[in-house]
């Protein structure tokens, strides 16, 4: 460990490209994050999909992530309906995947000498993914500063190899790091900077207008029928035949179709912040949407990168 | 003889199973080397967060040779029989022997199991119980197909005696045992090696860990208590906390630190539920106010700065939780003050159950119920109903959302913000009593309607749509609705149907397991059971004791014997003549002295018996058919009931008749076990 990353980070910004370094040190692919709405940087497809199949994997990355009913105006000190998740997955999970994990720790200045750092049960499981695993949220003095899960089923299916996967919510990890009691002080960038930005700065204005459209602008007309669509569209593009009669070459359109999946997952979680679906709809819809990431578990474990032999 | 030490290192083990894995790894280890011949003298089992531990001592050095001889067919048996015999005990017919037995001519074979020294079927034992062991959950990890609660990623199996140590070659998923171990994650996590369970228990505390969960658990409470009481405070006990807690660490720290005095006024119960739950907390009380000031937390490790930093953390999170707690506590007082029906009509929204209806048409019934059994237990009627209203309405509000289990109590708090006498308000914590076999039961009149209304109608309501528990499965816990609606009525002597058909005969199973704990015998309450009233639970349960009473006194067991002797005989010759021997018997026929005198007893004994009974006071119906006893028993000794005489014997049988009806009248003796 350098002097440096034991040293204190002083921005969010600063904790995100830390973490980036670490895990690249560590032999990850620095993926993007993933260029649609999601609830968790679980549903971004080097996650969800790559977590399948025999294949393999080692990515990290940053995921945007929205959830409606989260949504505080801006006035909640941790409470945000758009916040960041740093992902980690590795399949299959190494086996001192729990000390990599707590040299991140150090590397972004959490010092192991004098935190309290456990691992206290926690067992993760994503009724829309059809997915659970075993594992811990991981506490610091107290807080819970991520999550760590051994992947055991994805979409149904049972995952072989299996894979670790850490979380890491980023505002709350930066507020106790970086000693701001709220949010919306926290430096994003560095506070010496000629253009000194705080959090606030960046998503004060963000999180007031989106909390007013979540919760009593969108149209909720427009919802219903926009998770119909990708509902239907989903099945539509894997009831394609697989050989594409164009290059005839066998295609079958497993990310397309989760594309899909991901938008009616994130259309249900507005409907629920727009307070139009009743507690039997509720697990109705996580029903559908479970459905559909079955089948486009099924898909991709037919596909190369799904472990199926070229 | 050999000591045993095995320990099963791996990443953190759920709190909440450590005890009983090391109870499962020390049973079905013993019960494997047992099975296999490997008798011992002691075992122990232990575990930390990282680690299963057993430890074995005085076990044989090797398995003893045993010969085991078993009788196969009959030598002229079919082929068939033979074959399967020779594959039970793994022979060829060369290996059997025939002798001669008393049916002819019979195959014996002699097994023989060689002795086998201890380390291998230590081996074969240890594989089968990591293979097969019974974790809640258990998980795979990386490549491998083993399944543990956490990934394992050590194991140290050693034999050690006067000699030295030796490793027992084993391995599982290419985890290969030895004789090391390590320390403490953070403190000391050097592996090394160990010779025999004292050596590695002490070596374990050098690095940091202690092995002993009680021993951690001790020293926490210890501590606790003295960081505290140093300070004019004491400890709020939480036993279930304190185990939990002694399961996250393997180096207990305890550190003390404050509650910001802006939630100090939050109700006691709001930050003994938050610490305890979010934080793992125990809140630390100041005796003189009662109220709860500080909290004490347990770390994992010893810091250069005598855990300052953890602490300053940890308040801080706290800090965040209470404010959460305060926000919550503030908003529902606004609600609470403006009434809180707004909270009732919200539970319009909220389903109860598919088929039940929402939370209000419940509480709706529940008012309605509640002033209908308000006069009967002495409470007024409309308060009854206003009660029960309110008595639920704290499940709209924001800190039972977040809480659930501080239901009743915020409904008490927040029922008292809004004025309501705290005669109303109470109700809402007390109505959901008892909620245990040991829990209290309430006495306050409005309490105990409400809590009789809201148990009768879950009761009364799961019955109509037909769930009710089977075997082992409750979800709707109406078994523990029916013992409070028991224990609710019998301990507040209440007199009121408590139901009828199907449910009362479910209430009745109940109150039998419940009178059973308590000794009363299971014929004893049938007899009881199937006399008129007995929906009235308070009156079932006067007759059943005063019955129990009787039976237990000379006079009590002898009547019974003399009624069964009269039953009996009645039954035979009833069933002999296909007649009911019901007509009043006349006295002008009895001949003996003992018939005369026993007709005079009966005619003395039951206007006093019928009034005893109708005045329900059992024991004294009781004490007066002792007085039949004498004469009875005197009859029996003197009359022979079926004499030639036809005329008398009908009459005798129907005096038999009369003795079975006047007892018949005080509890049903005919359902008694002999």
């Amino acid at each position: 460990m350098t002097g440096s990353e034991t040293s204190k980070p002083k921005s969010f910004q600063e904790i995100i490209l830390r973490l980036q370094n670490y895990w690249s040190s560590r032999g990850c692919a620095i993926l993007q994050p993933y260029d649609m709405e999601v609830g968790a940087g679980t549903f971004h497809p080097a996650t969800t999909l790559r977590a399948l199949g025999s294949n393999h994997w080692a990515a990290a990355y940053v995921q945007p992530s929205r959830r409606p009913t989260d949504g505080r105006y801006g006035e909640n000190p941790n409470r945000l309906q758009h916040y960041y998740q740093y992902q980690v997955l590795i399949k299959p999970s190494p086996p001192d995947l729990q000390d990599l994990y707590l040299g991140s720790l150090q590397a972004i200045g959490i010092d192991a000498e004098i935190h309290d750092i456990r691992f206290v049960e926690d067992d993760w499981e994503s009724p829309t993914l059809g997915a659970w695993g075993l594992g811990w949220e991981v506490w610091c003095d107290g807080m819970e500063v991520s999550q760590f899960t051994y992947f055991q089923q994805v979409g149904g299916h049972d995952c072989k190899p299996v894979s670790g996967e850490l979380t890491y919510g980023l505002e709350r990890l930066a507020i106790y790091i970086l000693g701001v009691d709220h949010v919306m002080d926290m430096p994003f960038n560095d506070p010496q900077s000629p253009i000194p930005l705080s959090y606030g700065d960046v998503f004060k204005q963000t999180e007031q207008e989106y909390s007013r459209w979540n919760f009593d602008v969108a149209d909720t007309d427009t919802l219903l029928q926009h998770f119909k669509d990708a509902e239907a569209e989903c099945q539509r593009i894997l009831d394609a035949p697989s050989e594409d009669p164009k290059t005839g070459k066998r295609i079958i359109m497993a990310h397309p179709a989760y594309d899909q999946c991901i938008k009616a997952s994130h259309v249900f979680n507005l409907l629920d912040a727009r307070g139009v679906i009743s507690v039997t709809e509720r697990q109705a819809y996580i029903g559908r949407v479970r459905a559909l990431a079955k089948l486009c578990a099924d898909a991709f474990v037919q596909t190369e990168a799904g472990g199926q032999a070229a | 003889m050999p000591d045993l030490l095995i320990e099963l290192f791996s990443e953190e083990i759920p709190a909440r199973m450590q005890r009983k894995a090391a109870d499962d790894l020390r049973k079905m280890v013993t019960d494997g080397l047992v099975e296999a011949g490997l008798t011992y003298g002691g075992a122990a089992a232990f575990a930390t967060p990282r680690r299963l531990t057993l430890a074995i001592d005085g076990l044989l050095a090797e398995a003893p040779r045993t010969v085991e001889e078993r009788k196969g067919p009959r030598v002229d048996a079919p082929e068939k029989a033979l074959e399967g015999f020779l594959r039970g005990v793994g022979l060829t017919r060369d290996d059997l022997e025939v002798r001669d037995d008393k049916k002819g001519q019979v195959y014996f074979a002699k097994i023989v199991q060689e002795g086998r020294p201890a380390a291998g079927i230590i081996a074969e034992v240890l594989d089968s119980t990591i293979r097969n062991f019974p974790w809640p959950k258990s998980m795979r990890w990386g490549t491998g197909s083993l399944k543990w609660v956490r990934p394992l990623h050590a194991i140290l199996t050693i034999l050690s005696d006067e000699a030295g140590a030796v490793i027992v070659p084993f391995e599982v998923d290419g985890i290969t045992a030895g004789d090391t171990t390590f320390g403490h994650r953070f403190m000391a996590p050097a592996q090394f090696a160990v010779t025999d369970f004292e050596d590695y228990e002490a070596k374990l505390k050098r690095a940091h860990v202690v092995l002993r969960s009680d021993e951690r658990a001790e020293q926490i409470w210890n501590d606790a208590e003295q960081i505290a009481f140093a300070q004019g405070l004491e400890l709020v006990e939480d036993k279930a906390l304190l185990a939990e807690v002694s399961g996250l660490v393997e180096w207990p720290v305890v550190l003390m630190g404050e509650i910001g005095a802006d939630f100090l006024e939050l109700p006691p119960e709001v930050l003994q539920t938050s610490m305890r739950e979010h934080q793992k907390f125990f809140s630390v009380r100041n005796p003189k106010t009662a109220r709860i000031e500080k909290y004490v937390t347990v770390a994992n490790r010893e810091t250069a700065d005598n855990g300052a930093t953890i602490l300053a953390g940890n308040s801080k999170v706290l800090a965040a939780r209470l404010s959460d707690a305060k926000f919550f506590w503030e908003n529902d007082l606004r609600v609470a003050k403006d009434g809180m029906e707004a909270w009732v009509d919200k539970l319009g929204n909220v389903t109860f159950h598919n088929k039940l209806g929402t939370q209000k048409e419940r509480i709706d019934r529940i008012a309605a119920l509640a002033r209908e059994i308000a006069p009967k237990v002495g409470a007024d009627p409309d308060l009854a109903e206003k009660a029960a209203r309110i008595a639920k309405a704290d499940l709209s509000s924001e800190m039972v959302y977040e809480f659930p289990e501080l239901q009743g109590v915020m409904g008490k708090y927040y029922a008292k913000a809004s004025g309501l006498p705290d005669a109303v308000a109470d109700v809402a914590e007390l109505h959901y009593a008892p909620l245990g076999p040991s829990d209290d039961v309430p006495s306050e009149p409005l309490s105990v309607a409400v809590a009789l209304a809201d148990k009768i109608d879950t009761l009364t309501g799961f019955w109509a749509i037909d769930e009710k528990p089977t075997g082992s499965k409750d979800p709707f816990a109406l078994r523990r609705a029916a013992l409070g609606v028991i224990r609710i009525v019998l301990e507040n002597d209440i007199r009121m149907s408590a139901a009828d058909g199907d449910l009362l005969a479910f209430i009745h199973d109940r109150l039998k397991v419940y009178l059973r704990d308590q000794g009363v015998r299971h014929d004893v309450i049938d007899a009881s059971i199937a006399m008129p009233g007995s929906d009235d639970l308070t009156l079932l349960v006067k007759r059943t004791r005063a019955l129990q009473d009787f039976l237990d006194t000379e006079d009590g067991e002898n009547l019974l014997q003399g009624f069964k002797r009269a039953n009996n005989i009645l039954a035979a010759e009833e069933k002999k003549d296909g007649i009911e021997y019901s007509l009043d018997p006349d006295p002008k026929f009895a001949e003996e002295a003992s018939e005369k005198a026993l007709f005079a007893a009966l005619d003395k004994a039951q206007p006093d018996i019928s009034k005893a009974v109708s005045d329900e006071d059992f024991a004294k119906a009781m004490g007066v058919m002792a007085s039949l006893r004498a004469p009875i028993d005197a009859f029996f000794e003197a009359v022979q009931v079926n004499t030639k005489n036809d005329v008398v014997r009908r009459n005798r049988l129907c005096l038999l008749n009369r003795i079975r009806t006047v007892m018949n009248s005080v509890a049903a003796f005919s359902a008694l076990d002999g």
